[in-house]
C-alpha cells in the first residue's frame, strides 16, 4: 500500500477523534437551543470556566485571590490542600448548577419572548462576563489539568497497525477515552430526553413553551435544568480539552469551531452534532494533510467555516435540521 | 423648550425633507461640527488623539457600516474584523504601488475594494438566514485573516509579515507615518467620519434605506411588495463594506501605523464593533457614534481609575473590563434593547416639553 494512503488513513482516524471533541462542545449548544431557542455563544467559555474551576478546586486555590491581594494588600494564593479528582468534579458540578440558576435568574428570565438575535447577543455578553470572571476568580495563567485520564500513544493500535501496514498509527489514548465518554454522554442524553419525566418536559418546552406552561411544566425549572446539563457537557468537554492542551484562554475558541459543526448538523439535532463534528474533524485534517502544504498550512483556522458555508448554500437548514418553512 | 417644532414652518419640499428638520437640532449639529473642526484640533494633544479621538472616530465609521448591515438590513455579520483587514491591506498595497496618488483617494478606493469583497461574502445571505448567516460570516473573518497572514504578496514580502504605513502627505502635511502631527491625523479622520455619517444618514432615509428596513422586518413580505432581495441585501453588504473598509484603512494607516493582521483584526474586533452597534442602538446613526464613544472611553476610564488611581495590576483591570463590558451588554439588552440612541430620543422628548411638561 502506498505510504501516502496509509498516512491519509492515520490522518482520517485522528480527524475522527478530534471531530468527537468538537461534537462534545456542539452538543451543549444543541441542548440549549432545543430547549429554549437560545443560541448559546458562551458554551466555549462555559467549558473554559468549568475546567478552570475544576483545576482551582483540585489545587485548593483561593478564589479571587488576585483581587483580594490587590485590594487588601495580602499575599494569599492557596488553601494548601488537594481535593481528589472525583470530589472536585462533583464540586465543580455544584458550581455549574449555581451558575445555571444565576444565568436564568438574572438574564434569560427577563428576556423571554425576545427575538432570537437579542438572546444571542446576550449570550455573547455572558461569554465576555464569564471570561473576565473566570480570570479574576482563578487567575489567567495556563494550568495543567490531570484527572487521571491516560495520555500518550495507544500501544495496542500502534502494534496492530504496524503488523498490518508496516507503519504504526499514532492514536492518542486520551482521544479514545474522549470518544468513549462522548458516546456514553450522547446515549445518556438521548435516553434522558426520550424516557425520563424531566426529559419529556424539556422537549415539551422546546416544542411550545406556552403550551408546556399550561399543562403545568415549570419553565424556570426546565431552563435551569437545561443550562445545568449544558454546564455538565461543558465540564466534560473542558476536562477533555484541558487535559489535552492545558486550561487556557484558547479553550474558549473551540466554541467557535463548534459553530460550523452545528451548521452542518443542524441546530436542533443531537445526532447532527455528532455527525457534523465527525465531518468537520475529518474534513479539516484531510484538507490540511492534502492541500495545506501547497497553500502555506494552518488551513484548519478557516476550513471548517468555508466547508459549512458551501454546504449551507445547498441545504440551508443543515443535515438533520428541521425544514425551514416561512410564511408571511 | 428645546427641540420644539412649533413656529418652525416649512415652506418648501426641500425644507421639509432636510436631514435635521427641527431648527434647534440643526443649530446643535452645526455647533458640533464647528467644535469638532475648529476648536478640538487646536486644543488636543498627542495623548488625547491616540487614546480617545482617533479610535473613537475610526470605530464610529466601522460602527456606522455595521449598523447599516445589522441594524438596518438585519443581516448579522461577525466578519467585521476581516473586512477591516481588507481595507487595511488594500490601502497598504495602493499606498506602496502608487505613491504619487493622494492617500485620500487610496482610502476611498480601499473602501471600494472592501465593498466588493463584502458583496462576495454576502452572496450566501440570499440562501442563509439568521444564525446560520452569522456563523457563515465567520468564514470571512477567519479566511481573510489567514489569507493576509499566508500570502506574502499582501505584505510586500516583508520579513516580519507585518505591514507598516509609509509617510504620505496631504497639501504638504503628513497624515500617515511617524511624523504625523496629532491634529492632522485627527482632521483627516474627521473628514471621513463626517462624510460617512452624512452619506449613511441620507441613504437610510431614502429608498435604499427603506428597502433595507423592509428586508430586515420580514424578507418574504418585502419581496412580495416588490423589494428585490438580491439588490437590497447585496447593496447593504456593499455600503457596509465600504464604510468598514475605510475604517480599516484609517485604523491601519493613521492610527496604528504598523499592523499584524491576527492581532489587530482578529475575531475580537468583530465583536467589539458589534457591541458598539448594540449598545449604541440598532438602526441609528447617532447610536453608532454613541456606542463607539462608550466602548472607547470605558477602557480608558477604567484603566485610569483602577491602575492610575487605585494602583491595581493591569491584567486585573483588563479582566474587570471584560466583566463590566459583558454585564453592560446584558443590562442594555434587558433594560433598553434599543441602546443609547433610545435614551437620547427619550431625553429629546423630555427636553421638548421642559420646563412645562403639560
Amino acid at each position: 500500500m502506498p505510504e501516502q494512503l496509509i498516512w491519509g488513513m492515520e490522518v482520517f482516524l485522528n480527524g475522527l477523534m478530534s471531530g468527537v471533541l468538537y461534537a462534545l462542545v456542539a452538543l451543549g449548544f444543541v441542548l440549549i437551543f432545543k430547549a429554549s431557542g437560545i443560541f448559546n455563544f458562551a458554551q466555549g467559555v462555559l467549558a473554559l470556566f468549568a475546567a478552570m474551576t475544576l483545576v482551582g478546586i483540585m489545587d485548593g486555590q483561593v478564589p479571587f485571590s488576585n483581587l483580594i491581594n490587590a485590594v487588601f494588600g495580602t499575599e494569599i494564593y492557596s488553601f494548601g490542600w488537594h481535593v481528589p479528582a472525583l470530589a472536585a468534579i462533583l464540586l465543580t458540578m455544584v458550581v455549574m448548577v449555581a451558575l445555571a440558576w444565576a444565568v436564568n435568574y438574572f438574564i434569560f428570565r427577563h428576556l423571554v419572548g425576545q427575538e432570537p438575535i437579542i438572546l444571542f447577543m446576550a449570550t455573547i455578553g455572558l461569554a465576555y462576563f464569564l471570561e473576565g470572571f473566570g480570570d479574576i476568580m482563578w487567575g489567567a495563567d495556563i494550568k495543567n489539568l490531570d484527572v487521571g485520564l491516560p495520555q500518550g500513544i495507544n500501544a495496542t493500535i500502534d502494534e496492530v497497525t504496524y503488523n498490518i501496514f508496516g507503519y504504526g498509527f499514532f492514536i492518542d489514548n486520551l482521544d479514545l477515552w474522549a470518544t468513549a465518554v462522548a458516546a456514553l454522554l450522547v446515549i445518556a442524553l438521548v435516553i434522558f430526553a426520550q424516557y425520563s419525566k424531566h426529559g419529556r418536559a424539556m422537549r415539551a418546552v422546546a416544542d411550545d413553551h406556552q403550551a408546556a406552561l399550561s399543562v403545568g411544566v415549570s419553565l424556570n425549572f426546565i431552563w435551569v435544568m437545561v443550562w445545568s446539563l449544558a454546564g455538565f457537557v461543558a465540564l466534560v468537554a473542558g476536562i477533555m480539552w484541558g487535559t489535552k492542551s492545558g486550561v487556557q484562554f484558547s479553550l474558549s475558541l473551540i466554541a467557535l469551531k463548534a459553530l460550523p459543526v452545528l451548521m452542518l448538523g443542524g441546530f436542533t439535532s443531537i445526532p447532527g452534532a455528532i455527525v457534523g463534528g465527525l465531518i468537520i474533524g475529518v474534513g479539516e485534517k484531510l484538507f490540511e494533510f492534502s492541500v495545506g502544504p501547497m497553500v502555506g498550512g494552518a488551513t484548519e483556522n478557516w476550513f471548517a467555516y468555508v466547508l459549512a458555508l458551501i454546504f449551507l448554500v445547498f441545504r440551508p437548514q443543515g443535515l438533520f435540521g428541521e425544514k425551514i418553512i416561512e410564511r408571511v | 423648550m428645546f427641540y420644539r417644532e412649533a413656529g418652525d414652518f416649512k415652506t418648501s419640499y426641500t425644507d421639509d425633507s432636510q436631514t435635521f428638520p427641527i431648527r434647534f437640532d440643526r443649530y446643535r449639529y452645526y455647533a458640533v461640527l464647528v467644535a469638532a473642526f475648529a476648536v478640538v484640533p487646536v486644543v488636543i494633544d498627542d495623548y488625547w488623539v491616540n487614546a480617545v479621538f482617533l479610535p473613537f472616530l475610526i470605530y464610529a465609521i466601522a460602527a456606522i457600516g455595521l449598523n447599516i448591515l445589522v441594524g438596518y438590513c438585519g443581516q448579522v455579520s461577525l466578519g467585521t474584523g476581516g473586512f477591516m483587514a481588507v481595507g487595511a491591506y488594500a490601502v497598504y498595497k495602493l499606498m506602496t504601488a502608487f505613491p504619487e496618488v493622494s492617500i485620500f483617494f487610496h482610502v476611498i478606493l480601499a473602501g471600494g475594494i472592501t465593498a466588493a469583497v463584502c458583496v462576495l461574502f454576502g452572496l450566501p445571505s440570499l440562501r442563509i438566514k439568521g444564525f446560520y448567516l452569522a456563523v457563515a460570516t465567520l468564514a470571512a473573518q477567519f479566511f481573510l485573516v489567514w489569507l493576509f497572514n499566508r500570502v506574502p504578496w499582501f505584505y510586500n514580502y516583508s520579513a516580519s509579515g507585518q505591514i507598516s504605513a509609509p509617510e504620505r502627505t496631504i497639501a504638504g502635511v503628513p497624515v500617515t507615518g511617524a511624523e504625523t502631527a496629532p491634529w492632522a491625523a485627527y482632521l483627516f479622520c474627521l473628514v471621513f467620519v463626517t462624510a460617512s455619517a452624512l452619506i449613511a444618514r441620507n441613504l437610510t432615509r431614502g429608498m435604499a434605506g427603506r428597502k433595507w428596513m423592509a428586508i430586515r422586518d420580514m424578507d418574504i413580505a418585502a419581496e412580495i411588495i416588490g423589494v428585490n432581495p438580491l439588490k437590497a441585501k447585496l447593496s447593504a453588504f456593499a455600503v457596509s463594506g465600504f464604510f468598514v473598509g475605510i475604517s480599516g484603512a484609517l485604523f491601519f494607516a493613521v492610527y496604528l501605523g504598523a499592523v499584524e493582521v491576527g492581532e489587530a483584526f482578529g475575531i475580537n474586533k468583530s465583536f467589539l464593533v458589534l457591541f458598539m452597534v448594540i449598545i449604541g442602538g440598532l438602526g441609528s446613526i447617532f447610536g453608532s457614534f454613541a456606542g463607539a464613544a462608550f466602548l472607547v472611553l470605558l477602557p480608558v476610564l477604567l484603566k485610569n481609575v483602577l491602575v492610575g488611581t487605585l494602583g491595581w495590576p493591569t491584567d486585573l483591570a483588563a479582566h474587570l473590563e471584560l466583566i463590566i463590558v459583558g454585564s453592560l451588554i446584558i443590562v442594555f439588552l434587558v433594560a433598553e434593547p434599543h441602546g443609547l440612541a433610545q435614551l437620547w430620543r427619550v431625553a429629546k422628548e423630555k427636553l421638548r416639553l421642559w420646563p412645562f411638561p403639560y
